[in-house]
């Protein structure tokens, strides 16, 4: 008898367990009204002020762009290493009515490429973030010349730098890192050409303990500014609690250290929203693999704080505008790695498959990667 | 050098909180795997208490609650009914993750009220602050980190110096023969299952007020799986636990620090090592067979009177 109501009783607790680990909700209108009804697979939570939530400000801002004609539905908390719980997912929400998905993650890209080319889904078109798979009918790929913004807060960091040392939190020594890094530096030295960027990776994309303790270590080191590629604004604390050491936001405009929050790269994800949804209802959808830029807003930097002199602030912007006209190449040599390896010769510049190809970090930059 | 010991003491914190919680219930031969679910828990209703009430002691009660709790779903399954005592933690670590999502995703990005940071600051201690070396490391933190001080040496006053932790101890190693001496063994167990919760609780805690004050989905991160295999690091000892901790948190922090300063060295190689130590300490404590090494002999047994 006891036995029996033990093993009840732990039933109880896994249940319980599951219901609370997932939850799904929506927004939107009537049923069956909108032309478009989209369902978004995100990683994290709509309000963790970060990647998820740059996601969801999106799907806000183009459901309230098209009003009736749209509505959406979301999943929170997806895990993207698990294809199968990627599968289902996508399918619950096409279940549901959804004939766009949009996975916001890389890891949902096996799943949704397996369901785009599956024949069963053909009316439905698979929107994915980040990765490199797309067939010719209904599944692209999109994402964004992030080192732009990298690039220009770099610059807003050695404004302020007057010791000339900028730390940076890193995930992994991965290409998109490393080219974020890489930028960040090659703007800092459009401003201070002898500035120097220590990096730490903390081999992980997100523990907010981890990226505070390698802010900390890399305050103790003599950062006068930080900055993050990670999940968390953890780095921003330390900064605050340093409480005089800059900080520099990522994936969201969110500001948690109040008067030492210089500015932040972000996704301004309603820009690539807002004209494929139209081109989808359109008809006009052709699946590509979009690369967002400045100048196609997708990509955005927060405004800049006052703590950055005028005529550096001057200058960002005069780069910003170059590079929404398309004019300014963040990639254009000579740039050597800090191995002394060339990178990009005099006289060129990297395209997109250049700048993805890069591994190592620049000249300018003190970092570990293995 | 003084700045980054003072960080493994920070680093060890959370983990010396959870060992001195998880040795106690080890103690009473329950073996309670669910320390990371009980920090969680700790974590998140510490967090939530604190936003709601912006009262420092309430925020304290509230992860000391939640962790006890936790441990008490634990006690009841496993001391009453018996249940089986792994498979029962390792529900009790889901279920705290998922209580501490479910509970805390309204409040994602939303921070601990000023007043409750400012009540629980750095401080420098007198007298003991102002020693060289020493006083920066260990007595210039933060008020929840005396805390642990504090609470790691009763703990271990209580197990070796009074009768009631002398009762405890042959509660764990020999449990029929406790029982037959008269000890209340059901009271024993539960009460030190429900401290050891508590002090998880307060481990988590210190992770989600004090050292990231913007609430987290997973703020505990594996570092209740790291005070598991610190418990047998330390051979159940809580002064060893103190140590074991800093170096423990020492060693997460490690692969950064080197990176500061240029050296070739990966975290994922430091992340590794408190894991292999515990391997080495647990072939060699066997190997040797030293008594005061060995866990509790009933370590994981439920204990049924009647069962002979």
């Amino acid at each position: 008898m006891k036995k029996t109501l033990a093993i009840l009783l732990a039933l109880v607790l896994a249940m319980a367990t599951l219901v609370s680990g997932c939850g799904s909700s929506d927004e939107g209108g009537e049923e069956g009204a909108a032309a478009l009804k989209v369902g978004f697979i995100f990683i994290g939570a709509t309000n963790d002020g970060g990647f998820t939530q740059s996601m969801y400000e999106g799907a806000l801002a183009a459901d309230e762009e098209f009003g009736d004609q749209m509505e959406f539905l979301y999943v929170e908390n997806i895990n993207d290493g698990d294809t199968s719980a990627s599968t289902d997912a996508a399918v619950n929400l096409i279940d549901q009515g959804c004939n766009v998905i949009v996975g916001c993650s890389y890891g949902y890209m096996d799943a949704l490429e397996a369901l785009a080319n599956s024949g069963d889904y053909d009316d439905i078109t698979f929107l994915h973030f980040s990765g490199n798979k797309m067939n010719d009918t209904n599944f692209d790929n999109w994402f964004g010349s992030m080192e732009q913004a990298r690039y220009l807060t770099g610059m807003a960091a050695a404004a302020v730098a007057e010791e000339g040392v900028v730390g940076y939190v890193a995930a992994h020594p991965y290409t998109e890192v490393q080219i974020g890094i890489n930028a960040f530096t090659l703007g800092a030295q459009a401003v201070n050409p002898d500035i120097e960027v220590k990096v730490v990776y903390i081999g992980t994309w997100g523990d907010a303990e981890i990226e505070k303790t390698a802010a900390e270590q890399l305050i103790q080191a003599g950062a006068e500014v930080v900055c993050y590629h990670a999940d968390s604004t953890a780095t921003q604390i330390a900064a605050a609690e340093a409480g005089d050491v800059y900080a520099i936001g990522w994936n969201y405009p969110q500001n948690d250290c109040g008067d030492l929050y210089l500015t932040a790269a972000y996704w301004n994800t309603e820009k690539y929203f807002i004209p494929t949804f139209q081109a989808i209802m359109d008809g006009t959808f052709a699946p590509e693999s979009h690369y967002g830029t400045m100048a196609t807003g997708l990509i955005a930097i927060d405004d800049i704080s006052d703590a950055v002199p005028a005529d550096i602030k001057a200058e960002i912007e005069a780069v910003k505008a170059e590079m929404e006209a398309g004019t300014f190449n963040v990639f254009s040599g000579p740039i050597y790695y800090n191995d002394g390896t060339v990178l990009c010769e005099e006289g060129q510049a990297l395209d997109r498959a250049g700048i993805w190809s890069i591994t190592k970090e620049v000249k300018g930059v003190t970092a570990i990667s293995n | 050098m003084t700045l980054f010991l003072a960080s493994c003491v920070v680093a060890g914190i959370p983990l010396l909180f959870a060992t001195v919680g998880e040795l106690i219930t080890e103690k009473s031969g329950n073996l309670n795997l669910g320390v990371e679910g009980m920090m969680l828990m700790g974590a998140v209703m510490g967090f939530l208490v604190s936003y709601n009430t912006s009262n420092p002691y309430l925020t304290l009660l509230a992860a000391i609650a939640a962790g006890a709790g936790g441990a008490l779903i634990f006690a009841f399954l496993t001391v009453s009914l018996r249940a089986n005592q792994v498979v029962t933690g390792l529900t009790l670590t889901i279920f705290g993750t998922g209580f501490a999502k479910f509970l805390g995703q309204p409040y994602l990005g939303s921070a601990v009220p000023g007043n409750v940071s400012e009540f629980f600051a750095k401080t420098s201690i007198p007298v003991l602050g102002d020693i060289p070396f020493i006083g920066p490391i260990f007595f210039q933190q933060d008020k929840f980190t005396y805390l642990a001080y504090i609470i790691c040496a009763v703990a271990a006053v209580y197990m070796y110096k009074t009768r009631i932790g002398l009762n405890l101890k042959a509660v764990g190693e020999n449990t029929s023969a406790a029982d037959a001496s008269g000890i209340n063994v059901k009271l024993y167990k539960y009460v030190h299952i429900l401290v050891g919760g508590a002090l998880c609780g307060l481990g988590g805690a210190y992770l989600s007020i004090i050292r990231i004050p913007i609430w987290q989905e997973d703020v505990v991160n594996g570092r209740g799986w790291i005070a598991v295999a610190l418990v047998i690091f330390v051979a159940w000892n809580p002064i060893k636990a103190f140590f074991g901790a800093i170096l423990f948190g020492g060693l997460s922090i490690m692969g950064m620090k080197l990176q500061v300063l240029g050296l070739d060295f990966s975290q994922y190689l430091f992340d590794m090592i408190p894991y292999v130590a515990t391997i080495i300490i647990v072939v060699f404590s066997t190997h040797k067979k030293k008594k005061e090494s060995q866990p509790p002999q009933d370590l994981g047994n439920n204990y049924f009177r009647e069962e002979r």
